[in-house]
């Protein structure tokens, strides 16, 4: 039964091997030095700008979080998509439960002004 | 022709859910809009009682729905009823309170019944993904909820830390379902009960790592020690009707879970008996020994409920269906003496600065008479004494437990009884014997609170004085469930 996970074993000792390894080299190949450019955070190759604890507005994860929401719901419906000839009726009034749950969260999201933007 | 029978068949399993949903989403929609604000808190307590009306209509029943995904027996019909019926004491308590902190939303009462829909759902399956689904239904109201009070520290730092210990007891609950499924190939219970002998000769190692790991979810949940820690925090700093909701709802969701699956479910493993024993133990002692120290109410109610979940955790070393009735009968006792123990708490903390610390009791006995007798009624009830409710529940606990042979429990158990009644009985003594230089701020009591603070008191010493008829509540409950 062990016989078939021997190559994720390999895989991991390898990893293993391989992560020690580039450590280790970067240890004994590489110059030390510790001013200037060391300090500054890495923002791949463009020179950061200003303070990373400004204060963002909320509204960015707002319309994040609740796009991911309804994204999720567009999800939802494909699985049962393909298996709606099989469920019949009864599938199809269980997804309009579904998606009334998430229209009723939207009708809410919308009085309470979560996707104004100003 | 459509038939939509089957429909039907499966929704009429869930009529007290669906109840509770539909109020929930009426009460968020209504609290948009500014002219039906005020509407809200009459639509949550009518869909409660509607919800309360359907599950006692169902009480009795056995209904299966869903797939075989929801089944409603009468363990799972009479925690429903419970579930329902803390949700609208919490309601009729936090009313007054919320509008007093400035921190009354409809929100609120929809996210109370979102949360006691998902404690139905979790109480009311046999599979454990489904079980999972409860929980989470249930926990993230509850996160929501604990820093409900968006301008206080406490309560934010107690959302945060709910929230933190919450998603990490969930991680080690799906694990362990995920290994339970490994070993078995199935997420419901009822199987795995069928094929338990094979699942065990086959795969019992990832059975019994599965069994743990679930244990440590559940343990997280309930305030088991060693999984404790968030509790005094989260009790502390919640909003104190939303701590009231904490210590009865969640509580009693997760006890009754745990009931089904480690009583019915897992019931074929012998180690469970003598793990849960230790459990037991470290349970009620730590929570005693911790409860002496504290000087807020709040912080040693949190820490009184760690010792109650260790009271019940001696069900499950015991095992067997007087002790499921036990525990059915200490949660509902416990879920009644708590939340009137904690309206008084609400009531005094209505007063202007007041935090609830012990210090601010002292002189309440001249201040307001009756509302220190309620109290000191549900101290009396917290410690075990008779003629109240808690004597039975305690009593029921350590006559099984020394019935099927566990005598060090019991005595054990009685000896924390002891060591509990220091902390307790130290209410009354600040109330009543402290002496004060300014005469206490007195209460001014609502409908609301004072039905409240009526329906616990009868209950703790109406069901103390006449058991009989909730017992044979317990009793019925197991019945259909084993």
């Amino acid at each position: 039964m062990f016989e078939t996970f021997y190559p994720i074993l390999f895989l991991v000792l390898f990893a293993t091997f391989l992560a020690f390894m580039l450590v280790a080299f970067s240890i004994i190949l590489g110059r030390r030095t510790s001013l200037g450019k060391k300090f500054q955070a890495y923002e791949c190759g463009i020179t950061p700008e200003g303070s990373t604890k400004d204060p963002v507005p909320i509204k960015f994860f707002q319309v994040a979080i609740l796009f991911l929401l309804f994204d999720i719901e567009v999800i939802f419906l494909y699985p049962w998509a393909i298996v709606s000839r099989q469920l019949g009726w009864f599938g199809f009034i269980e997804m309009l439960v579904f998606i009334v749950i998430l229209l009723v969260g939207y009708f809410y999201v919308l009085g309470r002004g979560a996707l104004k933007w100003d | 022709m459509i038939d939509f029978s089957s429909v039907a068949d499966n929704f009429n399993v869930i009529y007290p859910e669906l109840a509770l949903l539909i109020g929930a989403f009426a009460v968020l929609l209504l609290g948009t809009v500014k002219r039906f604000a005020g509407l809200c808190t009459s639509v949550a307590g009518l869909t409660a009682l509607i919800a309360l009306w359907l599950a006692v209509d169902q009480f009795g029943t056995q209904q299966s729905g869903f797939f075989g995904m929801v089944t409603c027996d009468a363990f799972g019909s009479a925690f429903k009823i419970i579930f329902i019926a803390i949700a609208i004491v919490t309601m009729l308590i936090a009313h007054r309170f919320m509008i007093v902190k400035q921190i009354a939303r409809p929100e609120f009462y929809a996210l109370v019944l979102i949360s006691t829909f998902g404690m139905i759902v979790m109480a009311n399956t046999t599979d454990m993904i489904v079980m999972f689904l409860g929980l989470e239904i249930m926990s993230v109201p509850l996160y929501v909820l604990a820093g409900f009070a968006r301008r206080s520290l406490q309560s934010n730092e107690a959302g945060i830390k709910y929230f933190v210990m919450g998603a990490f007891a969930s991680a080690f609950l799906l694990m362990g379902i995920a290994f339970v499924f490994g070993a078995s190939a199935t997420t419901d219970l009822r199987r795995i009960v069928a094929d338990f002998s094979y699942i065990i000769y086959h795969s019992g190692l990832y059975m019994y790592v599965g069994i743990a790991l679930i244990l440590v979810g559940f343990g997280f949940k309930i305030g088991m020690v060693p999984f404790h820690a968030w509790v005094p925090d989260v009790y502390q700093g919640a909003p104190t009707p939303v701590t009231a909701f904490f210590s009865a709802g969640p509580k009693a969701a997760g006890f009754a879970v745990l009931l089904r699956l480690f009583m019915f479910g897992f019931e074929g493993v012998a180690e469970l008996s003598s793990i849960f024993w230790v459990l037991a133990v470290l349970t009620m002692t730590a929570g005693n020994v911790l409860a002496l120290l504290q000087d807020n109410i709040k912080r040693m109610l949190a820490y009184s409920s760690i010792a109650h979940a260790g009271y019940i955790l001696i069900a499950f070393a015991v095992g067997g269906e007087d002790a499921l009735s036990a525990a059915i009968f200490y949660s509902i006792a416990y879920a009644i003496f708590n939340l009137g123990a904690f309206a008084v708490v609400v009531l005094l903390e209505t007063r202007s600065g007041c935090r609830s610390d012990f210090s601010e009791l002292a002189g309440l006995s001249k201040a307001s008479p009756y509302l220190c007798a309620v109290l000191a009624l549900f101290v009396f009830a917290l410690t075990g004494f008779p003629p109240t409710i808690g004597f039975f529940g305690k009593f029921y606990l350590f006559s099984t437990a020394v019935k099927a042979g566990f005598i060090w429990l019991a005595v054990i158990g009685v000896l924390n009884s002891f060591v509990s009644v220091y902390y307790y009985l130290r209410v009354l003594k600040v109330s009543y014997f402290d002496r004060v230089e300014q005469p206490a701020l007195s209460v001014s009591y609502t409908p609301a609170i004072t039905l409240v603070l009526l329906i616990t008191a009868a209950g703790t010493l109406g069901f103390g004085l006449f058991p009989q008829k909730l017992l044979e509540f317990a009793q019925s409950a197991v019945f259909a469930f084993l």
